[in-house]
């Protein structure tokens, strides 16, 4: 087991393709640590560059106390799971598993010991004697984690490796290799771009965007704290609802005027000095307001419905624009109506239109 | 009803096209093949013979004298040719076995191994390079014939083993550069990642993984090669008289002046057939999916 510290990496390719920018990341031993971003993010870039796939063109990679930037991939004590799985197909599935042994050189009785858990491990004994190619997504998975967990590395690093699979399977595997992780304690580095996958397994995520580290923290926290405009944007389903509006009087104006909100009193600081800003807020964090007392902080007509069974997401028109709203699905509502609508004061978020970044630190936002 | 004895038409008009097409093609090969067992006496016959034991009895005879010689060859009906040149016939083949063997090899070691250096790193001007590489296949080789004969004397690579199996090589490389770019550009990554990842050299991850996987283009490429080397005529005639010289040539020779010794021809051409039959049928489940690896992977 080790810890991973990336200082100040860069990887530019050719001469001005910019794939990943001064990238600072500490990842503890032991550690679930998924990189999330869209593609093209660098994320896939800097997974490579700590398992020496490529070489960073500037900054310093540490596993554990090594300093690796000019160890060679297969000195870095580390396994990789591929997003095609890129098992070998000349090889049967045994001979995949032992293949890094082999490369040690461990005595023939060891790596027959050691394959043999490893297949008993993850059920897959049965195939042994047979040919990846002709198995079916999720056993070519297994076999692709045995070769990595066979050699029992002080990291693994694991790019997309549930993409391929069907949705059914791919809910198996995250839990079984959530459950993998704990029971081994090796550290991780998990690469996707599905926020579910991020979410669901992870101790924690950093969040990637045009070769920038945006955001570093456990689930919830990026969730419920994102501190850029983007992290806000890309995590969450439907995302956050983006109203960039001016400020007078600590009251954000859309543009065409549909909405204007007076932000609560904490918010008040984060505001001088400022005469536009991006006012978010979660579509759980908007109510629908029927026949209760409460008065609206506006209203607006719905477009569209839909029911996702445990909850309904309606779209719903307010000036020009359209916000998501999320309400329980016992609330039926017909497109046409107009709606009232009331916002969370306490789960409001606020991103300077210049940086991007959130405006609004620490817990105060979630009272 | 109606659907079912369709098909049993399609399958017999099918069968049928089939049968013309296979007798089409296969004609020649048997003509040449009875033709070999034949006197000169049934050969020059007017009224063509097909069966052999039933129309014409056949006869080990023109082997003989091609692979042996001797005085026979000189014997009865024997016009034009030498016994000289007959017996000359095993050493030609030896000579077509070297020069195609080893420009066979080379060209497909070195095809192999550029068209993976250019599949898998970034190279300046690459798609310069795989142009320049076709182009060389542009020319009609004929065109070349006398700067090569010239370059060959000035050489001294005229009548020589490693003039033309580098001649050759230098005539397949485009060929196999190109194919086995395409296999390779077809051969994910992340293979030799993972066995980099897994504790091998790039070496060794081209030697255990790759190479293997490479194993049908490679023979699909060698067979086209042996067929180019082994037919060639034109260079061979020119640059390489008697002692370095191929079966080609001499086959040539043996129509010679005047009357032309059919049998002996015929049987020089069906001994000279053979290698190439057996090697594509050694290798002929590879060289199905070399041709058709585009289709089938993934």
């Amino acid at each position: 087991m080790a810890d991973i510290t990336l200082k100040n990496v860069s990887k530019i390719f050719g001469s001005d393709v910019v794939a990943v920018k001064d990238l600072d990341l500490y990842i503890e031993d032991g550690e679930f640590l998924v990189l999330l971003g869209p593609s093209g993010c660098g994320k896939t870039t800097t997974l490579r560059m700590i398992a020496g796939l490529e070489n960073q063109t500037g900054g310093d990679i540490y596993i554990g106390e090594r300093l690796v930037n000019d160890l060679r991939a297969g000195d870095r004590d580390i396994a990789f799971v591929f997003q095609f799985y890129a098992l070998y197909p000349h090889l049967t599935v045994k001979d995949n598993i032992s293949f890094p042994l082999r490369a040690q050189k461990l005595p023939k009785t060891d790596i027959e010991q050691r394959v043999h858990d490893v297949a008993q491990s993850l059920r897959i004994t049965h195939l042994l004697k047979q040919r990846p190619g002709r198995l079916p997504g999720g056993e070519q998975q297994r076999v692709a984690l045995g070769r990595a967990m066979v050699r029992q590395p002080q990291v693994f690093l694991m790019d997309e490796p549930l993409t391929n699979l069907d949705a059914a399977l791919r809910a198996d595997m995250r839990t079984e290799l959530k459950h993998l992780q704990q029971e081994l304690g090796t550290t991780m580095v998990y690469v996707t771009h599905d926020q579910i996958e991020a979410m669901s397994m992870s101790h924690r995520i950093a969040v990637m965007n045009r070769g920038l580290l945006q955001q570093v923290d456990t689930p919830l926290n990026i969730y419920r704290h994102p501190q850029t405009l983007f992290v806000a944007t890309f995590i969450g389903s439907p995302p956050m609802n983006i109203i960039t509006g001016q400020v007078q009087d600590n009251t954000v104006h859309s543009e065409d005027n549909a909405f204007h909100y007076l932000l609560p009193d904490y918010a008040h600081d984060a505001l001088v000095g400022k005469n536009s800003v991006h006012f978010g807020v979660r579509a759980e964090d908007i109510h629908i307001l029927i026949g209760e007392d409460d008065d609206p902080d506006f209203s607006g007509e719905i477009l569209l419905r839909e029911p996702l069974g445990d909850e309904t997401i309606y779209r719903i028109a307010v000036g020009g624009m359209t916000l998501s709203v999320k309400a329980p699905p016992k609330v039926v509502l017909q497109t046409g109506e107009t709606v009232a609508l009331k916002i969370n004061p306490n789960r409001i978020h606020l991103f300077d239109t210049q940086t991007e970044q959130s405006l609004i630190q620490g817990e105060v936002a979630h009272v | 009803m109606q659907s079912e004895s369709n098909k049993l038409l399609n399958q017999i008009l099918f069968w049928l096209a089939l049968g013309i097409v296979f007798l089409f093609f296969m004609f020649p090969l048997y003509w040449i093949l009875i033709s070999s067992f034949k006197t000169r006496a049934d050969i020059v016959s007017t009224i063509p013979t097909y069966l052999p034991y039933v129309e014409f009895e056949p006869t080990m005879n023109n082997y003989r004298d091609v692979l042996f010689g001797g005085a026979t060859a000189s014997g009865e009906g024997s016009t034009v040719t030498s016994s000289a040149d007959v017996s000359e016939f095993r050493d030609r083949l030896i000579n077509s076995i070297i020069i195609t063997g080893a420009s066979t090899a080379l060209a497909v070691l070195v095809g192999t191994l550029t068209a993976y250096a250019v599949s898998r790193f970034t190279i300046p001007l690459e798609d310069d390079f795989m142009f320049f590489v076709l182009s060389t296949k542009m020319l009609p080789p004929i065109v070349v014939l006398i700067p090569i004969f010239v370059l060959f004397s000035d050489f001294g690579l005229r009548d020589s083993y490693f003039g033309l199996i580098i001649l050759y090589t230098a005539f397949n490389l485009p060929f196999v550069v190109w194919i086995m770019k395409g296999f390779f550009d077809e051969i994910p990554k992340e293979y030799e990642d993972a066995a980099m990842v897994d504790g091998y050299s790039r070496f060794q991850a081209i030697y255990k993984i790759v190479l293997p996987e490479a194993i049908p283009a490679m023979a699909a490429t060698a067979v086209f090669s042996i067929i180019v080397s082994w037919n060639e005529f034109v260079l061979v005639n020119f640059l390489n008289r008697d002692a370095a010289s191929t079966v080609p040539p001499f086959l040539n020779s043996i129509i010679g002046v005047g009357a032309v010794e059919w049998g002996r021809l015929a049987a020089a051409s069906v001994i000279y057939v053979i290698p190439v039959i057996i090697f594509t049928f050694l290798v002929r489940n590879h060289l199905l999916r070399g041709v058709t690896f585009g289709a089938v992977r993934r």
